[in-house]
């Protein structure tokens, strides 16, 4: 079986991790490091991600992409009152968002298949093997449609999703392999863009997910927007100037919030400095571990509710839970942990990188998927309730939240009037009484022989798979036959939407991959006409002057092919420039030697 | 919008019997007898667990109302590591889906199983049909109870914004006293629940079907019947209760 890798596809970091000899490991970037920032950025020469794509924030923040993880499986509805944050364009099409850079959209599974495909390829590298298949971490209280979202993501990136896998699960899994843990385990994760609470229970290598619930909009980049609004008001106070106007600068100050926010962790007080546009200079603020804990109380406070809440839908109270573990670089700031062991009365573990944790759990289940771990299996549940809207548009719950996975349910329905043809079902996930207040997931019709009244019988299963997905299926009683349904997702991509886009992956692929030849072919035609210069410099006295012409034109067709896209132009020209500069290297190189022998004689004499 | 349809909730229609027992019979793969348990002996295929086998016999217990949770739990581990999708990930389709409706009716049959009331609600569905028929409607004096507790609340309810604070303590002290009486009945009614299960397993367990030991089990079932109806309509209060005044 190929190997299968495991992913953490984050809102401000992305890792893939796989298992090497029973122990999991994230694979690191030819910079050493593991972390991939979850970054895209469209520059002239084609699409970049990751650290080189960050520092595009500042250069170019309208055609730079970061936490799009917020966006996924959303309408733009949903994201309205954070869309000044983003220096980007959103709007909507067909209950997806999309993201505008210049004449071209992309929906936020793209841009998240851009991120994978970075992953993929840094896997392939360090393993030197072809990597088509993934388990996918998501948030455990990522409702349906982001969940298809991502799977979308891993589609468009070239990947089969063998599972979605939840990311406090998948850190349980990494601490449970790592310490043979049993009991009762409260998983405390929260990340860059989400907050997510899962109480497990441990027992003889079975990993059995009691209660979850979280928070999908609640995570460490509200914690720098608190940040990032007091410094704005201060330079609006001190400077008189407000800082909207420049994307960039708006920008600087989003990643001067985080750094500053990561600094207090570990300091009482630091220092954030921003430079400011039009040559005013520079601003400064001393920021204190007081002020930003006050700043962001409240947000470390509406984690705790879905924690009780969590623990509550267990049947058990703090003091039944053994280990509590934390998970998400957010949770290295003191507050939180304060708050947590607070809570649960004990002192949180975090003895496993709170940031490769969950992509090192994704490469356990990979392992088990693969058939590789078979002494551990987790049971995970299904964070909200699913259900139909029936007359008066009321929530008819039919799998309740927090039933272990996979779950199905099966509803019977028939006809109100004679001869009707069709029923239409609209499905709805959530935990209030009303449809309205609920997310609508998908409507589909289910079709219906024209018979009296009462008389036709369709049975539809909803089935929720080992993903936290639903598939239905429908099937008429009364003849027996099976029947296909057209889902028709409210805020997702349908099946036609993700083919296209997984064409247009291929094809960007194939932009990406000449960028990247034009990219290298000026490189060197950079290196080339510098070396060339030093020579001619170094040795233009030694040859004849038509030679000197000669390199002199060949040099100038160069510079004038390396502004061009044409790489094999480029090529061609550096080709023209070696054989034109031949002879000048040939007797530089004698020259040097002759000059290395006599220094040697000169260095051999006693 | 279901504003054509007509949905009947909790209805199941079953397929004859005789068809789930060919369903069983054979291997669906190499098509040799199997002998009732979840894989084929001879090519060692995952064989689909019936879907009318009912929840006492896919995990493997009698139908007894007491139930040893620790054994419940180590049953149900046990089957999930049969069936469970991740250990089907290599396998053909038809075994990914047969692991996968199995293992979706193990857990609706562990989750039943485990919660006490609705193992009882599911034992009077198997002994006496649909669970429309567990609804019967209180009595009097029940029902007068809980119209009273209800006026309570919708007078606390609308209270709360223009009476003095001293008042509204005076009736929240009231609604907790409410409240603890509720509990409290609430409690009888398991209690007296759980004396009938063990009275159903002795009954069970002397086995033979006499006319009185048939009278005795409609008994039974009939006084399980009224207290499950009688603690929902509690248990509905409760949670208007608690909804009120946390």
């Amino acid at each position: 079986m190929a190997r299968i890798v495991g992913i953490d596809l984050g809102t401000t970091n992305s890792l893939v991790a796989y298992m090497d000899a029973g122990q999991p490991k994230v694979i690191p970037g030819r910079n050493g490091r593991t972390l991939v920032p979850s970054v895209v950025a469209m520059t002239d020469n084609g699409l970049i991600v990751g650290d080189p794509a960050k520092e595009y924030l500042l250069r170019s923040p309208e055609r730079t992409i970061y936490s799009v993880k917020r966006f996924m499986g959303k309408g733009l509805a949903d994201v309205r009152e954070e869309l000044a944050y983003f220096p980007y364009t959103l709007h909507e099409q067909g209950g997806v968002i999309r993201i505008q850079i210049g004449e071209k959209s992309y929906s936020p599974p793209q841009i998240s298949a851009m991120i994978l495909k970075e992953l993929k390829q840094r896997a392939e590298a360090y393993l030197g093997e072809s990597i088509t298949k993934a388990v996918i971490t998501v948030p455990a209280y990522f409702n349906d449609s982001q969940r298809q979202a991502t799977k979308d993501a891993g589609m468009i990136a070239g990947l089969e999703v063998l599972r979605i896998i939840n990311e406090p699960t998948a850190a349980s899994l990494a601490y449970g392999l790592q310490k043979r843990t049993q009991g009762m385990i409260a998983v405390y994760d929260l990340g860059g863009g989400t907050f997510d609470i899962s109480i497990l229970k441990l027992k003889n290598g079975i990993f059995e997910v009691l209660a979850t619930n979280g928070d999908t909009h609640l995570g460490g980049d509200d914690f720098d927007r608190r940040t990032a609004d007091l410094i704005l008001k201060q330079v609006r106070e001190q400077r008189r100037l407000d800082l909207d106007a420049y994307p960039d600068v708006m920008q600087a100050v989003r990643l001067e919030a985080e750094r500053a926010k990561i600094r207090l962790s570990d300091e009482h007080k630091t220092t954030v400095a921003i430079d400011l546009p039009g040559g005013r200079g520079r601003f400064e603020l001393e920021l204190t571990r007081d002020q930003l804990e006050s700043l962001t109380a409240d947000l470390v406070e509406r984690t705790l509710g879905p924690c009780r809440q969590a623990l509550k839908d267990a049947g058990l109270t703090p003091a039944d839970i053994d280990e509590v573990v934390l998970v998400g670089g957010a949770t290295r700031m003191p507050l939180v942990r304060q708050r947590v062991q607070a809570l649960f009365g004990k002192v949180p573990h975090s003895e496993l990188n709170p940031d490769e944790v969950v992509a090192l759990g994704a490469a356990v289940q990979a392992d088990i998927l693969s058939g590789g771990t078979q002494d551990m299996l987790l049971l995970d549940v299904t964070p909200l309730s699913l259900g139909i809207e029936t007359m008066g548009g009321v929530m008819s719950t039919l799998i309740r939240r927090n039933t272990t996975i996979p779950a199905s349910a099966k509803e019977m329905f028939t006809t109100y009037v004679d001869g009707q043809t069709s029923v239409d079902i609209h499905i709805l996930q959530g935990e209030r009484e009303l449809a309205k207040d609920n997310r609508s997931l998908a409507r589909f019709q289910l079709k219906v022989p024209p018979l009296p009244a009462g008389i036709p019988r369709i049975e539809v299963t909803f089935l929720i798979d080992a993903n936290g997905i639903l598939n239905v299926s429908a099937r008429d009683v009364r003849t027996g036959e099976t029947q296909s349904i057209q889902v028709k997702p409210s805020y997702g991509l349908t099946d036609e939407e993700v083919e296209r886009m997984i064409g247009e992956s291929f094809k960007f692929a194939a932009e990406d991959l000449k960028a990247r030849q034009v990219i290298e072919a000026r490189t060197e035609a950079e290196a080339i006409l510098k070396a060339t210069g030093k020579a001619l410099k170094q040795g233009g006295h030694l040859i004849g002057a038509e030679e000197i012409a000669a390199i002199k034109a060949a040099v100038a067709t160069l510079e004038s092919a390396k502004v061009t896209d044409d790489h094999k132009a480029i090529r061609a020209r550096i080709a023209d420039v070696e054989k034109a500069t031949h002879h000048l290297a040939e007797v530089l190189m004698d020259t040097a030697l002759k000059e290395a022998l006599e220094n040697k004689k000169l260095s051999e004499l006693p | 919008m279901l504003s054509k349809g007509v949905m009947q909730q909790g209805q199941k229609t079953s397929s004859p019997r005789t068809e789930l027992q060919m369903a069983r019979s054979m291997c669906w793969h190499c098509q040799s007898e199997i002998s009732g348990e979840y894989f084929c002996e001879r090519c060692v295929k995952v064989q689909p667990v019936s879907k009318e086998m009912d929840y006492f016999t896919c995990l493997g217990l009698p139908r007894r109302l007491n139930i040893n949770p620790d054994q419940l739990e180590a049953k149900f581990y046990e089957l999930s590591r049969m069936f469970h999708p991740d250990f089907y990930q290599n396998k053909t389709e038809t075994e990914r889906a047969i692991s996968l409706n199995n293992s979706a009716l193990l857990n609706t049959a562990y989750r039943t199983l485990k919660d006490p009331i609705q193992r009882a609600e599911y034992l009077l569905r198997l002994e006496a049909g649909s669970a429309k028929e567990i609804r019967t409607s209180p009595p009097a004096e029940l029902f007068e109870e809980i119209l009273a507790l209800q006026e309570d609340l919708e007078e606390f309810r609308s209270a709360s914004s223009d009476r003095p604070p001293d008042e509204l303590e005076t009736l929240r002290a009231k609604l907790e006293a409410d409240r603890k009486t509720l509990d409290r009945r609430r409690a009888e009614m398991e209690a007296r629940l759980f004396e009938l299960f063990t009275a159903w397993d002795v009954l069970q367990d002397r086995g033979e079907a006499t006319d009185q030991l048939r009278k005795e089990r409609e008994a039974i079932l009939k006084e399980m019947r009224e207290i499950l109806s009688n603690r929902t309509y509690v248990s509905n209060i409760v949670n208007d209760f608690v909804a009120t005044i946390g």
